[in-house]
Parts: structure tokens; sequence; C-alpha cells
């Protein structure tokens, strides 16, 4: 769906504090696929992404979106924009209207949708993100909690009814509960809508959980792309990019370290409870 | 028994009082931190975490109750500064609490401000860049740090005032996992070797298991109170006020139900090795 070919992006391009933030990154992200991009901060991540639709422009190199460059002539980049869509940290700073189902249907109203559509939109990305528009879609959205007020915002992106979500660090200051709840419902729009998504995260807990697929950026260049599973498996890199691994993943070596003979690629709490179980068995028909 | 560093008494904080938007964010909380006590607390997004943190070191007033730190009631006009000398806080955004243009002078910053003699400065400014292990970076300019090192910066420019408490709100939030790790090491350390009193305000269950102690805020008012052991393994609660126990209490649980024979309550990566694979 998304293809990046040998992008290179300089910011402040000739002038004293010009700096290269994206050097040379070749990939593709498909239709259906949950992908985590990792990476220490200023490693370029989201500034990747705001290739993805256009927002930025590629200094060397191209993005294309279904084989199609979307800088090339006459390409609409305001129809690029409705089909990826893109949350920022902190996305519920940018909420305004008086009412959360207003402030949801503004996408689609400016869309040019009329609007009873636009309103129908709202009232289904509203559903989707666990607001049910009839208890939540005439409150104020400043009346909402923290975490409510963080699925409203995505909501208005739903509501453009976008084929890719990239979400920028999405729980970041959320409560264990609201953070739980929207990686939730980030995994149910993606199971459900057909929805692909692109998660930046510093939480290796998160990216374990949610994604299928890793990309690892290092000062600008893509220096992992695999599953998650296997980026995992080289904890020395990882280490040395300033990045770490899941607790459990973590837990998992130091047993094996001290001579218990856990699967080392765990990365759920599931998974880990299987392992160990499956070791100490071994162990107790063992020599030790 | 040695006495509390910080006794916060009846604690009320109502913003912006006497307005129809009112709103009391702090409805009589009562606690002691002792010295070199390390406390976590923890609760939902609004339930007056950092309100009560600013309570700490003067940044906000009680509208009633009492806060008193070193027997100093934060209210007294001439009290701030020896409060802010006591307790030093470093808040979640690196970016925010840089002020100037060199590391060194940064951690200088608040010792100028107490007066103090250019030598006694930097004696001490060496001292704290040595704690968190910045000495190199003296010389460079702020902004060119990663996020855990400038947050470090800003912990050694508490440090350098010789504070008797740190305050963490929300300090690691910001950060990649490195730099977490580097902030929570310098902390701990802090606490665990030289003493300091650290009050950890978090939504990251795995760093509040690692403090002495956890109180879980709700609605502005203390809702349990208790050693991280005690407090994870009050699952049904944690959930009602937004909580949860970390993962890695989570799996514990399992393994016990699995009937492995693990003490309950484990919550940290030490522990369980050393449950699971103790050292032949």
């Amino acid at each position: 769906m998304i293809r990046c070919e040998r992008l290179t992006y300089v910011y402040g391009r000739g002038t004293p504090l010009e700096v290269q933030a994206l050097t040379d990154i070749s990939m593709t992200i498909g239709a259906r696929e949950i992908v985590g991009i990792i990476g220490a901060t200023g490693s370029g991540k989201s500034t990747l992404v705001q290739h993805f639709n256009g927002l930025l422009r590629p200094t060397r190199g191209r993005v294309l979106l279904d084989d199609v460059d979307i800088f090339a002539p006459r390409v609409d980049r305001r129809r690029i924009r409705q089909q990826i869509g893109l949350l920022f940290q902190y996305p519920e700073e940018q909420l305004f209207e008086e009412t959360v189902l207003a402030d949801v249907a503004f996408g689609p109203r400016n869309l040019g949708l009329p609007e009873d559509e636009a309103h129908a939109r709202a009232r289904r990305a509203l559903e989707q993100v666990g607001l049910p528009p009839d208890r939540f879609g005439s409150r104020s959205p400043f009346a909402l909690s923290g975490g409510e007020m963080r699925r409203a915002a995505i909501a208005g992106v739903l509501a453009m009814e976008p084929r890719m979500l990239i979400l920028d660090e999405p729980t970041a200051g959320l409560d264990p509960k609201g953070r739980r709840d929207l990686l939730d419902h980030i995994r149910r729009l993606h199971r459900d809508h057909a929805l692909a998504v692109v998660l930046i995260t510093h939480s290796m807990d998160a990216v374990a959980q949610l994604c299928e697929r890793l990309l690892v950026l290092d000062q600008g260049r893509l220096v992992a792309d695999g599953p998650t599973r296997a980026v995992f498996a080289d904890v020395s890199r990882l280490t040395a990019l300033r990045l770490g691994l899941p607790q459990v993943t973590l837990l998992a070596r130091r047993l094996r370290e001290r001579g218990l003979p856990v699967r080392p690629d765990v990365l759920n709490v599931e998974e880990a409870r299987v392992a160990i179980r499956e070791a100490l068995a071994v162990r107790g028909r063992g020599p030790l | 028994m040695v006495p509390p560093l910080i006794t916060v008494r009846d604690l009320h904080h109502t913003y912006r009082p006497g307005t129809p938007d009112a709103t009391p964010a702090l409805q009589g909380v009562t606690l002691d931190v002792g010295p070199g006590e390390c406390l976590a607390i923890i609760g939902g997004n609004g339930s007056g975490k950092s309100t009560l943190a600013k309570h700490l070191n003067a940044l906000l007033l009680p509208t009633s109750g009492e806060v008193r730190v070193d027997g100093i009631d934060t209210r007294d006009p001439d009290g701030a500064w020896l409060v802010r000398q006591r307790v030093g806080m470093v808040f979640e955004h690196p970016d925010n609490q840089i002020v100037a243009a060199v590391v060194e002078e940064d951690v200088a910053f608040g010792c100028e401000n107490l007066g103090l003699p250019p030598a006694e400065i930097r004696d001490r400014v060496d001292q704290a860049l040595r704690t968190v292990g910045l000495e190199s970076l003296r010389q460079h300019p702020p902004h060119r740090l990663s996020g855990g090192q400038k947050q470090r910066v800003a912990i050694a420019g508490v440090l350098a005032m010789h504070p008797r408490c740190l305050v963490l709100d929300e300090a690691t939030s910001m950060l990649d996992p490195q730099g977490q790790r580097e902030v929570m090491e310098t902390a701990l350390g802090l606490c665990r070797r030289d003493g300091l009193a650290l009050v950890l305000i978090t939504h990251a269950m795995e760093e509040a298991a690692l403090a002495d102690r956890i109180i879980a805020l709700d609605q502005g008012r203390i809702a349990l109170q208790g050693t991280p052991a005690e407090i994870f393994a009050k699952g049904p609660e944690l959930s009602r006020l937004r909580l949860e126990p970390p993962e890695l209490a989570r799996l514990g649980r399992a393994l016990v139900a699995d009937g492995v024979a693990i003490p309950p309550g484990l919550l940290t990566l030490d522990a369980f090795v050393e449950a699971l694979a103790p050292k032949p």
C-alpha cells in the first residue's frame, strides 16, 4: 500500500542547521498490516510517517501510495490525507468543537459530505473507539477524561474513513486502564475494520502485544525490518540502539542465563507462562 | 522512631475556588514521607497525583490543611525557598526545564539563586554531575542531549541544592527505553545509596513496583496504601481505580495458579530470577 524508495529527508536544507533526518529508506507496508516503528528519541520515526501522507516531501527518493508517487503532478494530496490518517502526539490538544459529535464530524464535513452523512460517519467512528454516540456525542470534548479525549481525537481521523491509521505515541500520559482500552481498540480496528495500522511508541510491551512486524530506526536509517519476534531476538543490537525488550522477554533471557532452559523469544504473559512451566518440567526430569 | 521528612495533614486543594468552575483536586490527604524512603504515588488520570506533588515543594499551597517539609510550613512566606532547597522536582517534559545554554550552568542555576559562594557552587556542580554520570558533557549545550540525559541534567540541578527529597512527576514518560533506564537507575541509586527520599509519580506500574510503599489516589483521596506486593494483590480494587498490576505480577499469579512453587506477590525481574532459578 505504502512504499518508500530510497527516501532521504533533510531538514533546513542549505542552512547552517541542516540535519539529515532520514537516509535512504526503502520499505513497504501492506494494506492489512499492523506495524510498529521503534527507535531512540530523534531517530526519525515521526519524520518518516509524515512522508506517508504527504505532509513532508522527500528531499530525495519517492513515497508511493498504491504504486503512485504521492508528489507526482496532478495527484490530489487531500485525498491522500483522507486515506492515510495520521495522529500526532497528544492529539486531544486539537479538539475544539462544542460537542464531541461536531468535533468528530468536522473532518468529513470538510470533505464536502452532506451534514447527515458527516454525522453518520462521526457516530460510526465514535462507536468504533468505544464512545457510544448516544452517551458521549452531545458532551463537550473538554469534559471527557484523558483517555476518552484521546479516543475522541482518533474517532475524528476514523470518520475520514482512512485505509491506514498512523499513531504517534498514542498512550503517552494515559493511566493503565486508559492505555489498555486504547490498545484494545486499536487491535480491534485492525482486526474488524481491515485498517492498516502503524504504531510509533517507546513501549516495547505495547509493540510486543500488538504488532506483527517491527521497523527499527537509528539516526535516520532503517536498521531492522522483520517479524516482531525476530527483531526482539537481537538483544545486543536493541540495547545499543537505546531500546530494550518487553518485560517478559527480558525475564526469559535472564532465566536462561541462570540455566533454566526457557524459550527466549516469548512476547507476552501467556507465552512466558507456558515457556516457564515447560522449562521447569524439563529441569524436574533432567540431571539437575 | 525517625521523624518524617514531609508531613501532609488533611490537605485540600481546590482549583479556581469560589468560582462556578471550582474543582476540588485534593480532598483530605494525610501522609508522611520518611527520610530515605521511596514512595510511589499512582492513580488514574485526574486523581490528583500531580497536584499533590506540587504541594511537596510549595509550588501550590493548601486550600486547607497543612504540608510541612523538615518542619517548615509551606505556607510560611519565608519558607518557600527553604522548602524548595529540601525538595526538588523533575517534571515530564525534558525541554521545559532547561534554563541555560551550557550543561554546567544549568546545573548551577538553583545554587546561584541560593546565593552560595562561587567555589562552593563549583564543588556542588562537580559532585552533582558526577553523581548522575554526566561530567564529560558539562560543557555541552543541553538541547543537544538525549531526553534521558536532559532529565539527568535536571536531576543534577536538584542535587546541587543538597535536597533531602527528589520528586519525579512522570519524569520517564517521554523517554526512550534507554532514557527510562538511565533516569530510574540514577534516582533509585540516590535513594538506596545516598539516603535521599524519592517520590515517584507514575503511570508505569513496573516503576511503582520498585518503591518501598505505594499510595493510590482516587478523586483526590487516598484509596489504597501499602507495599507494592500488598497493592498489586488487590486486582478488582485496582481496576476500579483505573490501575492494573505490572505485567510480571500477572505472570506470577498465572504461575502460582499453575502450581509452580514460587512465593506469591513477586513483582520485579530480580525477584522472579531468584525464585525460579536461584544461584546454585
